[in-house]
């Protein structure tokens, strides 16, 4: 059956198909990659070529790359000009944005700029350890479940399902309030733990679909192992489907942190966008007018996952011509 | 004539620059004319079929007119061609098996279909019931959904649809690549029966699968590179074709006719020119055994007997 | 069909059995003494400690063996016991929760149905003209990658701080008494706008997206395709892509179902709105793990409930599935 049935787009939840499947979306779901993998060697370099000018020419990546390398220059640079703790009281209590203290103080007097700027750091390292854990492992169980089929793919999908129906706040919340300390990698190991359903689901069907092309069944005759022949034949022919489910989960992760620092379940030390936020509305910031402490975090997070879901959809276009607009 | 083609030009729209898939192309087709047409991928065949009936939007109209019973079809306009779409030209498209809507029940999107383009479902019924009677299906699949059909009732049911307003032209394409031989056999049987009942006028089968049209074709075309190579009777083709490409094109099928049977199966060598930049010239110039100086000009595609037309400066 | 139901519900029940066993799992897998930590933690007048730790090992049966442990907690749950809360001084979790649940439905329903609705109306409308394509795109991404409890920030602090036109707190003005007059219920409703507003904002922007996505992919389909060569008028091809675009959307609610939860949970928890995000905010303040623990299993439950209604809608539009055909769906 040529008409893709939904679940073989796999849709990412959780700031999310796709598919689709280009694809598919819903509340904090970017489009599900709908590149179409398994391409030919020979058709690879001229299509190189062509990526490299979409890549350049393509406002939507262009765009989502430059709002993502200002924030990393600011979480970078931030705690240069800031040094010291971002939680230490060194300002006026409840400034507005001044020269001194570019985005105001905090009721206690803490330096909402220093804040910011180190929780954007925390931001990007929980995506990055949180999501590629999650790709790490939607990827394994995908490529094993969809390349061997049977008894295992059996077993795999049924684990995959009850993960996926669990929703992951809750189950995180269970397990991090029993941890009296919480680090900022704890967190984020518990997130990729708990966010690689869709993406394993997604990778698992274009496994399938690949499996039966000839270049893999001349690796298979030409004797080559299981993992040699994911890894050399499966995984490089839908590398861009891989690095668009990355980029969503990188996202994903984002948010389902910013969630959990904001019920309090956050890192117990340092800062994050979320605790920003929590701390904000627990001391009442928003009665007080005090917009300058609110509006910065949850703006941050806004464009880190905003700009990840154009730049995957800009992606998308550039890997599926069919999706460009004519 | 049911079918007038001239100097038909369509190319693809890419980032490099326009692939010129079909780049001057020249035929008639007779009332009744079963034409088979045939060449390797890519040769354009396909962009043939598709330009008589929808230029999409990655096409490129180009040059060239297409007049059928008379009329000379807007062919560049998409809405305009609309009118003569299924009801004077009409396609049996490559994807038979996935043409139905997955979620409609078929005699609903028959329904919807036919009421869209100005035709009663109610007075259509009783034909269509005939009609699926003749290729063994009963009125019980309009009341189905495709995914309770095989793919041979959908190839089917696809077939009668596409035919049900008698058009006077029918594309078929590629229709019998998905299928076994047994099925092929039956659906080139089911393509001649339409035309003998006056279904269709007449008809262009695309494959490039030389041994089918050899049981449904009156005439054959063999494309190369976006040209016409030869066009003339099937047994003149399969028996004295005069176009070097296509008397390699016939010799490197497995199963026709008694006269190959001990040769085996031999790819022609090389590949066709990139159709991006074609070179001047036969595009055939640099596979072709017999090339030589002239061949740097282009061969006209001339009539050199009765029917039998040629694009190749050794014969013409 | 009756297979397609039959694979769900497993999956949805040994789902609950796993998340029922976590639960019990995490207080007995923790380092250290979960009672000595409970108690250590909570602000319980002295008086009391003796008799809540005699509850608590009571309750946690720690001097069983685990089997029986577990035997007990299935038994307990399986009659509706998710045990006391501690900082809402012994009032049973269950009743607590229920309490609450009729508040988070109120904003729930309404805002997935809502946005769900609008939002593919407006993503179908936005793949045909492309004015509106070059508007409802960037707007959707924005929207879609809003954190929730941000957006219910930013609304509270514009409509209820600096324009001043909805109470930005509470369930219901702290001058009334609930009863069934138009001045309650007029309350009530003043203090749903907000929360039910940024809940649907957020959600609108990613269905709109997604039809948006969907609607362009299904044009190009081979049905598609098929109805384009034979003249069928564009009105006729875009219903048919619109229905069929509707199944991959379905399918994304049920798997957004977790993700709108949890949106609506720290949304209340903006608000102070009385649902169950605003008991999960104070459970966790107080560290109060019955109640914590409950939340989770309540939340799991429903989720799992909205999953198998979801089910439902899908078979009602999909005939695949009601005609058992499909191996394998979400």
């Amino acid at each position: 059956m040529s008409h893709q049935t939904p679940t073989d787009r796999g849709v990412p939840p959780g700031g999310s198909p796709v598919t689709a499947l280009t694809g598919a979306v819903a509340p904090h779901e970017a489009p599900v990659p709908r590149t179409a993998p398994g391409r030919l060697p020979s058709e690879t370099v001229g299509r190189r070529r062509e990526i490299l000018y979409f890549a350049l020419h393509g406002r939507k990546v262009l765009v989502s790359v430059a709002i993502l390398l200002v924030l990393l220059v600011i979480a970078v640079v931030g705690p240069i000009l800031r040094p010291g703790d971002p939680n230490a009281f060194v300002g006026p209590l409840g400034a507005p944005p001044s020269a001194d203290y570019w985005f105001g103080t905090t009721t206690f007097g803490q330096d909402v700029f220093a804040q910011f700027a180190s929780g954007l750091t925390a931001t990007f390292l929980v995506g990055l350890t949180g999501g590629g854990l999650a790709a790490l492992i939607g990827m394994t169980v995908g490529f094993v479940a969809g390349y061997r089929g049977g008894v295992l793919d059996e077993i795999l999908n049924m684990i995959t399902n009850v993960v996926l129906v669990i929703p992951t706040l809750a189950l995180l919340l269970v397990v991090t309030a029993y941890l009296s300390a919480r680090g900022l990698f704890v967190e984020a190991i518990f997130i990729g733990l708990t966010s690689w359903p869709w993406a394993a689901r997604a990778i698992r069907a274009q496994t399938f679909s690949l499996k039966t092309r000839e270049f893999v069944d001349l690796a298979r005759m030409s004797g080559a192992s299981s993992l040699r022949v994911i890894f050399r034949e499966i995984a490089p022919n839908m590398s861009s489907y891989l690095f668009l489910t990355f980029i969503l989960l990188f996202g994903g992760s984002i948010l389902i942190a910013a969630s959990l620092d904001f019920i309090g379940l956050g890192p117990t030390d340092g800062t994050s966008l979320g605790l920003m936020m929590y701390n904000a509305v627990a001391w009442s910031a928003l009665q007080l007018g005090m917009w300058w402490w609110f509006i910065p975090p949850g703006l941050g997070i806004t464009a880190i996952v905003g700009a990840l879901y154009v730049m995957n959809v800009g992606l998308d276009e550039i890997f599926n011509p069919r999706l460009r607009e004519a | 004539m049911t079918l007038q083609v001239t100097d038909l030009r369509v190319y693809y729209r890419t980032l490099a620059g326009d692939v010129r898939a079909l780049d001057g192309v020249t035929f008639d087709l007779a009332d009744g004319e079963i034409m088979g047409l045939a060449g390797e991928s890519g040769c354009g065949k396909s962009t043939l079929g598709n330009s008589l009936v929808r230029i999409d939007g990655r096409m490129k109209y180009v040059a060239g007119t297409v007049r059928l019973d008379g009329l000379e079809l807007p062919i560049a306009d998409m809405d305009r061609m609309d009118e003569f779409r299924f009801k004077d030209i009409s396609i049996i498209p490559q994807y038979a098996m996935s043409a139905l809507n997955p979620t409609r029940k078929i005699g609903r999107m028959v329904a919807d279909l036919l009421e869209s383009r100005g035709v009663r479902f109610g007075e259509m019924r009783t034909e269509l019931e005939r009609r699926l009677l003749l290729v063994g299906l009963t009125e019980a699949v309009l009341d189905r959904y495709p995914i309770e059909l095989s793919g041979g009732m959908k190839q089917r049911m696809v077939m009668v649809l596409s035919t049900l307003l008698n058009p006077s032209l029918l594309i078929a394409d590629e229709i019998t690549s998905a299928l076994d031989v047994t099925s092929q056999r039956a659906v080139a049987e089911t393509l001649v029966e339409f035309r003998a009942r006056g279904f269709v006028k007449g008809m262009i089968v695309i494959t490039h699968d030389v041994s089918i049209l050899y049981q449904v074709a009156d005439t054959l075309t063999i494309m190369y590179a976006g040209k016409l190579a030869e066009k003339a009777p099937t047994s003149v083709i399969m028996q004295k074709a005069l176009h070097p490409y296509t008397d390699l094109l016939i010799s490197s099928l497995p199963e026709v006719g008694v006269r190959f049977d001990e040769r085996r199966l031999s790819g022609i060598p090389g590949t066709p020119p990139s159709l991006l930049n074609p070179p001047p010239g036969c595009r055939f110039r640099d596979r072709c055994p017999l090339a030589f100086e002239k061949c740097a000009e282009e061969p006209p595609f001339v009539e050199v007997a009765p029917d039998h037309s040629v694009a190749c400066w050794k014969v013409a | 069909m009756r297979r397609y139901f039959g694979r769900k519900l497993s999956i949805y029940l040994l789902t609950f059995f796993v998340a029922a066993t976590i639960d019990w799992l995490i207080p007995r897998f923790m380092p250290g003494n979960p009672v000595q930590t409970l108690l250590s933690r909570s602000a319980l007048p002295p008086e009391a400690v003796p008799a809540m730790t005699a509850y608590y090992n009571n309750l946690f049966g720690l001097d069983q063996p685990f089997i029986q442990q577990y035997v007990n907690f299935w038994a307990a749950l399986l009659h509706g016991d998710l045990g006391r809360s501690v900082y809402l001084s012994g009032a049973p979790v269950a009743k607590v929760i229920m309490d609450a649940v009729p508040y988070t439905l109120a904003l729930l329903v309404p805002a997935i149905l809502l946005s769900w609705w609008a939002g593919n109306k407006f993503g179908a409308l936005a793949a045909r003209r492309a004015l509106l394509d070059n508007a409802v795109l960037p707007i959707g991404y924005i929207l879609t990658a809003t954190p929730y409890m941000w957006l219910a920030i930013v609304v509270a602090w514009v409509f209820g701080i600096v324009l001043g036109i909805f109470p930005i707190s509470g369930g219901y003005s702290y001058a009334l008494e609930p009863s069934l007059t138009w001045t309650f219920i007029g309350s009530l409703l003043a203090h749903w706008v907000m929360p039910f507003a940024s809940l649907f904002l957020v959600m609108f922007g990613g269905w709109a997206i997604g039809m948006r996505n969907m609607i362009i992919y299904e044009l190009d389909a081979d049905y598609s395709r098929y109805l384009k060569a034979l003249g069928a008028p564009s009105g006729l091809i875009r219903r048919y892509a619109f229905r069929n675009a509707m199944l991959p959307q379905i399918t994304g609610l049920a798997l957004q179902l977790g993700v709108i939860v949890a949106g609506a949970l720290v949304t209340e928890i903006v608000f102070s709105y009385p649902g169950i995000g605003k008991l999960l905010l104070a459970a966790v303040q107080n560290e109060d793990y019955f109640l914590l623990q409950g939340i989770f299993l309540f939340v799991i439950g429903g989720v799992l409930v909205a999953n198998f209604l979801v089910d439902i809608a899908y078979v009602l539009v999909d005939p695949r599935t009601r005609l058992g055909m499909r191996g394998e769906s979400a």
